[in-house]
């Protein structure tokens, strides 16, 4: 029985039609061995297009069909929904990509028709020699992981798990809040960002459906979605919760110290420690590189004061294993190292401060109590907030980091709100106050009596310095050895501005988690450029990957503010959301497959695949695919020193018909 | 100021000159921040680059000539705008028209004649090495050329750094040679001065030289030397390893093929020189030449490395006359004085040249000595 291809050669309104002589073409293809029929249509997606193709299946008994269209990115999927609906198996559907690939992208009339009959013409090749394959089902595992516990993570966990789903929220520090438990204020509304944090924090921590482990880290991802399976170490934190009542007596005795992560090192913690007061869980950990027992064996003070008997200095970090049908990634930021832009004085003069440490300086329950003032007690008469720090930067980083505009002009606020004879001058390129209710913030502080100089903040010199550096006409009457002299050009003016300040507050540019390229491997989630988890579409699928089952929220996917955060946070849950419900997914059917006749068991595939999916059977000495977690990437079947791995749907006899047809012209 | 019509035809032509990122420039400000200007009487370059992206009046002022070509503001540019470039493009178009300040004619002019900017005679290039005893590089001798700059040929003071190099190379079994009249000045003043064809017909010149006496490796005294054979004189066809005295010394004292002995007892900083430094990157090899140096005790400028104060020649300021108060050279001996050091140590015969004479201005001449790194280090051998 002779095989029948049915053409189809869309118009895509002037998109295809424009450019290529599309009745040209489908002329051309009737000539084409195997072709039964042969149309266009103005849209072969819309709904009477898909039933032209539907009625000539079922009329025609056509075996194949190639619909010559826009992107298979874009509406494979329809036409193979269409054809399966008329009785035809999806895989004998062949797209000839002449949008994309031929009518937006050549140049001439004549040129495009003719790309666009060579790749009807290979698709009509490859099609000759498609196989029927079936899509497989899977049950999905009602159950989510939460890789951070930042806001995004705290939002998304919360969402799924009032919607009945089983979350485990994976926190890598000792308590969950992420970096907006360190802020005070929050731009524009100025509500205190603890007071609208920690109610979802305890939240969180009390969630029946909500599994929370802090002080743990993923430690490998194996699996596919539906069915994740995840090891997590659970680091020894040297106190048993089940046993701790928080009463907090051990770290009052604890005779150790160390600097505070959370406080940036402006102040102390103890060696078994809450990292801040609200902390969830609100238990302690010890920290093994400050604790002097855990260090040379001496102390165990804390044992002797706890009624509870929680300390446990036998504790080993354990590996826990769970199982989930999704995963949400929500691993946030990092604040890029002043010091690496040495000419602003980070990290050499006390009097300049990163975001975060004057975030701490500024909270009430931080080391001053709130009170802004220098490392030496002073008050600061005036501070310089220089905008764009290692943001819009080549030498660091091309992108803007989105919030420090608004947080500068917070600071300017906070400033001016506890010490109004301050001078406050913001350094900034543009003021970029997009969001809502920000450009409204930014009159607000015009009209505080905040002071903007349009030029970069250029370098900034302590006072001594200042003073054995320039001519003696250069230097202010009064200019103290303990005070900081920026330098900028205000564009606006055409004049360089020599600004004496007491304090000067950088805006370090967001950077992606210094091990954010371990974890997208982790999690097989790409990056962009910039280094962030990149999205599977900047617009229509900000918060999916390229990795079924696996999406981003917040910082970690690129610099955003905290409504920006939340927002993808519940996105990221309700995507979540409506995989699990569907219960079961469909999966891949183009898998690869061993010919065991020809595979000489030398396991060159295994090290490469990267899904995990082929295991070696020691026993026959053969490698073999696991088809639930073959992706079809190719990998192993271009590897293969015997040729004995095939792809389904993208065998060799496939693509070279495919190319045949690119050349028959 | 009247009302201003763009004239981006302007701007066009000195893309073609080779202001490539002319366009690029977001108007940040951190370009005239950074300059060593901004400390004494500001050259507004963001300014310049606005004028010349709009082909407006003024791009072509006197803050042009101003720019040393220090390069504080290229390294610091976040879009990474070829700022240098984007003057010395200027300078050249203007150079066309004939508009090269007059100052600088001078020097030009003795440049095309005689190969060098400082009046001196062509066949006189070659009389210091005489009486140093130093051979015409000869390629089955020699594994370099020493390629001593125009200034240690001609000038009295930059000879010294000449005659102490040649001793350290001596000491490291060094096989150098000089090439003399057949030399011509690298080029590198001529170029950002916007003199594009001397520049052109000079590197062909010693390109050819080079060719002819089968020269592949060079050691440069002066950074402008350096920077230009290394990264430069590509387009004539040079194929050249080039070294910077400081990284030949540097490698002999680590191959163990030098050994200072003699004790100095001083206080060194150590200026980086603009070409040495924030053009090609070498910040390290010199100051770990100066930390092995028996009694030297080291200290750092607060303008150190890539925020190094340029010493103000560079760019053809050497030739152009800047008013006391307002040269660079002036504010760097104070700030090495206040960090404690007695030598004033460097790299570079412009650098030298000019801390010499701000040397004199000082209340107390002798309080802080000006040295090349060669010079230190053969006192100690």
């Amino acid at each position: 029985m002779p095989f029948k291809i049915g053409v189809y050669v869309c118009h895509c309104g002037t998109n295809i039609a424009g450019m290529v002589n599309v009745e040209e073409v489908a002329e051309f293809a009737k000539q084409i061995p195997g072709v039964a029929l042969s149309r266009t249509y103005k849209f072969m997606c819309s709904d009477p297009g898909q039933a032209l193709l539907q009625e000539d299946i079922r009329q025609n008994k056509l075996d194949a069909v190639v619909v010559a269209a826009c992107s298979p990115l874009m509406h494979e999927r329809t036409f193979r929904r269409a054809a399966q609906d008329a009785g035809l198996n999806p895989f004998l559907v062949q797209i000839a990509n002449i949008r994309e690939q031929c009518s937006w992208v050549t140049e001439g009339k004549g040129a495009a028709t003719e790309k666009a009959k060579a790749l009807v013409a290979a698709a009509v090749r490859r099609a000759r020699e498609h196989q029927p394959l079936e899509m497989r089902r899977v049950e999905i595992t009602p159950s989510a992981l939460v890789v951070g516990g930042g806001i995004a993570g705290i939002q998304a966990a919360l969402d799924l798990a009032d919607a009945g789903v089983q979350v485990v929220l994976v926190e890598r520090e000792p308590s969950i809040g992420g970096h907006m438990a360190m802020f005070d204020k929050t731009f524009p509304t100025l509500d205190c960002a603890a007071c609208i944090l920690t109610p979802k924090m305890v939240a969180a921590g009390s969630h029946p459906n909500i599994k929370l482990m802090t002080w743990s880290e993923v430690e490998e991802v194996s699996g596919f979605v539906g069915n994740f399976k995840v090891k997590i170490r659970r680091k020894a934190g040297y106190v048993d919760h089940d046993k701790c009542t928080g009463c907090g007596l051990c770290i009052e005795k604890c005779p150790y110290k160390a600097d505070s992560e959370f406080e940036q090192g402006l102040a102390k913690r103890k060696a078994v420690y809450l990292p801040f007061a609200q902390a969830v869980p609100n238990k302690p950990i010890i920290d093994k590189s400050s604790c002097a027992y855990l260090k040379n064996g001496k102390c165990r003070v804390c044992v002797k004061f706890c009624e509870a008997a929680a300390i446990d200095f036998e504790q080993q970090d354990r590996i826990e294993e769970v199982t989930v049908g999704t995963i949400i990634l929500a691993t946030g930021f990092q604040a890029m190292d002043g010091r690496r832009i040495p000419e602003l004085g980070y990290g050499r003069l006390p009097g300049v401060y990163s975001a975060l440490e004057f975030e701490r300086l500024n909270n009430a329950a931080g080391p001053t109590n709130g009170a802004i003032q220098t490392r030496d007690g002073r008050a600061p008469q005036s501070v310089a907030i220089l905008h764009c720090t290692g943001s819009r930067d080549e030498n660091h980083h091309r992108y803007c980091s989105r919030v420090c505009c608004m947080y500068a002009l917070k600071y300017a606020h906070l400033i001016r709100e506890k010490l109004p004879e301050a001078r406050v001058y913001n350094f900034y390129i543009d003021m970029r106050c997009f969001g809502k209710g920000y450009e409204e913030f930014y009159k607000r502080l015009q009209e505080e009596g905040v002071h903007f100089v349009r030029g970069k903040g250029a370098q900034v010199w302590g006072g001594a310095e200042w003073k054995a550096m320039v001519p003696a006409a250069a230097v202010p009457e009064g200019l103290g050895d303990q005070q900081l002299m920026v330098v900028a050009e205000d564009s606006l003016l055409g004049q360089v501005l020599h600004v004496p300040v007491d304090m000067v507050v950088l805006t370090p540019a967001f950077e992606p988690r210094f091990d954010a390229e371990e974890m997208g491997r982790r999690f097989l989630v790409s990056r962009g450029a910039d280094g962030f988890f990149l999205e599977q579409h900047p617009k229509l699928a900000p918060v999916s990957t390229t990795n079924e089952g696996v999406f981003i929220a917040g910082a970690c996917q690129g610099p955003k503010d905290i409504p920006d955060t939340v927002a993808q946070g519940s996105a990221a849950a309700s995507k979540a959301l409506s995989l699990i419900t569907r219960k079961e997914i469909e999966i891949e059917a183009t898998t690869a497959y061993v010919q065991d006749e020809l595979c000489s068991g030398c396991r060159t595939c295994i090290g490469l695949c990267p899904y995990n999916a082929i295991t070696f059977d020691e026993a026959r000495k053969r490698a073999a695919v696991n088809d639930a977690l073959c992706k079809g990437c190719g990998t192993c079947v271009a590897a293969c020193p015997s040729s004995a791995i095939l792809a389904r749907h993208f065998g060799d006899r496939q693509i070279f018909s495919e190319i045949e047809g690119l050349l028959s012209l | 100021m009247p009302a201003a019509t763009p004239f981006l035809e302007v701007a066009d032509a000195l893309k073609e000159y080779g202001a490539h990122d002319l366009d690029l420039c977001y108007q940040c400000s951190t370009c005239t921040g950074s300059c060593p200007w901004s400390f004494v009487e500001p050259l507004h370059i963001r300014k310049l680059i606005h004028m010349a992206q709009l082909g407006l009046p003024g791009y072509e002022g006197e803050d042009l000539w101003k720019c040393t070509t220090c390069a504080s503001c290229q390294v610091r540019c976040p879009r990474g705008v070829a700022i240098v470039d984007l003057v010395r493009s200027t300078r050249t178009m203007i150079g066309e028209t004939g508009l090269i300040p007059q100052s600088l004619r001078s020097a030009l002019g003795s440049v095309k004649g005689e190969g060098n900017p400082w009046n001196g005679k062509r066949e006189e290039r070659n009389a210091w090495t005489e009486s140093a005893g130093i051979p015409r590089f000869d390629p089955e001798k020699h594994e370099y050329l020493l390629s001593a700059c125009c200034m240690s040929s001609y000038d009295k003071r930059s000879r010294r750094i000449a005659d102490a190099l040649w001793k350290v190379l001596q000491a490291g079994g060094v096989t150098a040679g000089v090439l003399g009249a057949e030399e011509s000045c690298c080029g590198e003043a001529v170029r950002k001065i916007g003199d594009e064809p001397t520049f052109q017909s000079l590197g062909k010149q010693n390109a050819a030289a080079f060719e002819k006496a089968r020269v592949r490796k060079v050691i440069a005294l002066s950074p402008h030397c350096y920077h230009t054979f290394k990264n430069e004189y590509a387009e004539f066809g040079a194929k050249l390893e080039v070294l910077h005295a400081s990284e030949v010394i540097q490698r002999l004292l680590f191959e163990g093929k030098i050994k200072p002995v003699k004790k100095l007892d001083l206080t060194v900083t150590w200026h980086d020189p603009c070409y040495l430094g924030r053009h090609n990157d070498v910040f390290e090899a010199p100051r770990e030449v100066l930390r092995a140096l028996p009694g030297v005790t080291f200290r750092e400028m607060f303008r150190n490395r890539k925020q190094s104060l340029c010493c103000g020649g560079g760019g053809g300021r050497m030739w152009m006359e800047t008013k006391r108060g307002e040269r660079f050279s002036d504010l760097r001996l104070p700030e090495a004085l206040a960090v404690g050091a007695t030598v004033l140590a460097t790299g570079c015969p412009y650098c030298v040249n000019m801390f010499e004479d701000s040397r004199l201005g000082l209340e107390r001449e002798d309080a802080i000595q000006v040295r090349d790194l060669a010079e230190l280090v053969a006192e100690t051998l």
